[in-house]
């Protein structure tokens, strides 16, 4: 069901301020993981400000959804989303990355609020959020388990064991979205290490396998109520998405796996941004 | 005990460690319904297999696949479970290390890892199978505590302490009959970090840890039947270590052996070394186990004789340590 005006001018009008502020972060901390955050915002947008149950003031409250950024490098774009939803100031974002800081690349579950788990070593988060749904199953929570890989992880095997016992497991309370933008560090992925027929393999695995644009609202939206209706197989939400979205000039661009920026590139990078509103 | 927990240990005499790990687990088990249990397609021979005998639906097999069953477990634990894993110390403290440590001990998640077959116990099996490395391994992790039972009745000790215990707990145990090193559970009381000292000596310290700890007794009562007054420190934990056991032996008898079934490098003794050597006060230190070798194949008994770790091996150590003096003369070459 297609969203409300309303309700998808308001996403993309967080999307739009998030991306601003990876951005602004990506600047003052001297560099980040800058391409990925950019393709992953609107999935995070809409789970944190449309789906997750959580509550910024009581971070650890048990009854919250629970989140697992598989693909940690991700983790500027988390952390902005963290802050702008309040679980701390803003502010303490201008120590990201720096020496002391509860802020690095990777964001550690014991120094900053709303962290589900220390991520950053790919191929470590689908067991985690896996054991999380299990967790609340077995303890008959209602609370749902969140996990976001990225696709240059998928090369490694744990990914593949976690994916083969969760559909062994019958892990039905937990969504699972692959960021699908193509690049690894030294490339496309289907030239370092091909992963495609990616959708079939995953069928293969035991999962259902929806394939959206991980950039449209009303498609990202539409697949996460899908997800919480499965009740026999994991389920998979295959997001095609733009690595640097949202940039012009980092789309699509290996370079921009982690990148500094100067203060040009940055306020061309923000009217880029603001430029696609 | 603490929280109520109560477990017995039924026949020691006859039950190898593993089988008792399995039994004990499984009655507190009874008590604690946030225990769960996860293997890697290694219930029976780890024996946590028993606890799923009684608990089918808190049993977790994700089969060979160490490293999916170390994240399972840290998931589970930050949902207020208590995950107890075992597999081999192999695959436990190798073929997962990174996994153990960036899923378990840097989210300070409380998992219990119970790793069977560990050091030489295997010994048929081949080298792929020994485990002379894990006590360096998980040492090295921040916040794991690390224990290495002497026999069946430790291991149960150490099991229902390490439940009782908030934080990641490495729990490194055999395969084979070992014979029990105590007459009973009540002859001994089992705290996390403090040394059992078994035996009083003043000449010398023989500080052993898991399935060395027998040979360790029988050596010292051949010392001592040749006059030797021989200390005997059963050290179950590696990590936190006790430093006062290790000083008063230091202070006392300035002759420590150790005895491990593990290589000599960044193992029981290496942690002994530390102690030592920041104390400022001297002392030799023999260290026995694997000289920075792979283990050769053969039976359990066998290769604890091969690599010196076994009554004999320690009793010559003992007395070629003894051999060295501390004269008030110019000669270095026999001082210690």
């Amino acid at each position: 069901m297609a969203l409300k005006p309303a309700e998808l001018k308001k996403l993309k009008e967080t999307a739009l301020r998030i991306r601003e502020e990876i951005v602004k972060v990506t600047y003052t901390c001297g560099g980040s993981h800058v391409g990925g955050a950019l393709s992953q915002t609107d999935i995070m947008v809409a789970l944190y400000y449309k789906f997750m149950k959580i509550d910024p003031k009581k971070p650890q409250l048990p009854s919250r959804d629970r989140f697992i950024l598989s693909k940690g490098h991700g983790g500027v774009g988390h952390a902005v989303i963290l802050g702008d939803l309040g679980f701390f100031d803003q502010e303490e974002l201008l120590d990201f990355n720096k020496t002391g800081s509860p802020f690095g690349m990777h964001l550690d579950t014991l120094k900053v609020k709303g962290v589900d788990a220390s991520t950053g070593s790919l191929g470590h988060g689908l067991s985690i959020a896996i054991g999380m749904a299990i967790g609340a199953r077995m303890q008959n929570k209602k609370w749902h388990t969140y996990c976001i890989l990225g696709d240059g992880e998928l090369h490694g095997g744990p990914i593949w064991e976690a994916a083969m016992s969760a559909s062994h497991f019958k892990v039905t309370n937990m969504t699972t979205i692959i960021d699908r933008n193509q690049l690894c560090i030294d490339g496309d992925t289907e030239d370092i290490m091909a992963l495609e027929p990616l959708r079939e393999k995953w069928e293969a695995f035991g999962w259902r396998v929806v394939e959206i644009d991980g950039h449209d609202f009303n498609q990202i939206c539409d697949a996460i109520d899908q997800s919480h209706k499965e009740k026999e197989k994991p389920f998979l939400i295959l997001a095609n998405t733009v690595k640097g979205k949202g940039v012009e000039f980092m789309e699509c661009g290996k370079q921009w796996h982690y990148a500094g920026l100067d203060e040009t590139m940055m306020n061309d990078a923000l009217a880029s941004i603001r430029k696609g509103k | 005990m603490a929280k109520g927990l109560t477990w017995t240990v039924a026949d020691a005499d006859h039950m190898t460690q593993a089988e008792i790990y399995g039994e004990v687990l499984t009655q507190l088990g009874h008590q604690n319904d946030k225990i769960v249990a996860l293997t890697a397609d290694l219930a029976g021979s780890t024996k946590i297999g028993r606890f799923q005998k009684d608990f089918p639906d808190r049993f977790f097999n994700v089969g060979i696949a160490e490293m999916n069953m170390m994240g399972i477990a840290s998931g589970m634990a930050a949902t207020g479970l208590l995950p107890v894993v075992s597999t081999f110390a192999a695959f436990a403290a190798l073929r997962c290390a990174e996994h153990v440590r960036t899923d378990i001990c840097y989210q300070n998640r409380n998992v219990k890892i119970i790793a069977t077959h560990s050091g030489t116990s295997f010994g048929q099996a081949g080298t792929t199978h020994h485990c002379t490395e894990d006590l360096a391994v998980m040492r090295a992790m921040a916040g794991m505590t690390v224990i290495a039972p002497a026999d069946a009745y430790e291991t149960a000790a150490a099991v229902a302490a390490s439940l009782e215990y908030e934080g990641p707990v490495y729990i490194r145990i055999g395969r084979s009959f070992e014979a029990p090193l105590h007459k009973s559970i009540d002859d001994f009381d089992f705290e996390i970090g403090k040394a059992i000292k078994l035996r009083e000596g003043t000449d010398i310290t023989v500080i052993a840890t898991g399935r060395t700890v027998l040979g360790a007794i029988a050596a010292a009562e051949m010392a001592e039947q040749q006059g030797l007054s021989v200390r005997v420190l059963d050290l179950h934990t590696i990590k936190p270590i006790d430093t006062e056991a290790i000083m008063e032996a230091v202070m006392d008898t300035r002759r420590i052996i150790t005895v491990e079934d593990h290589n000599v490098y960044s193992g029981m003794g290496s942690a002994v070394a530390d102690v030592i050597a920041a104390s400022g006060k001297g002392c030799v230190l023999r260290k026995l186990g694997l000289q920075d070798e792979f283990s050769i194949v053969g039976y359990p008994d066998d290769l604890l004789h091969y690599y010196k770790m076994d009554e004999d091996g320690i009793a010559e150590a003992i007395q070629e340590v003894m051999k060295m003096d501390f004269e008030e003369d110019e000669d270095w070459e026999d001082e210690v």
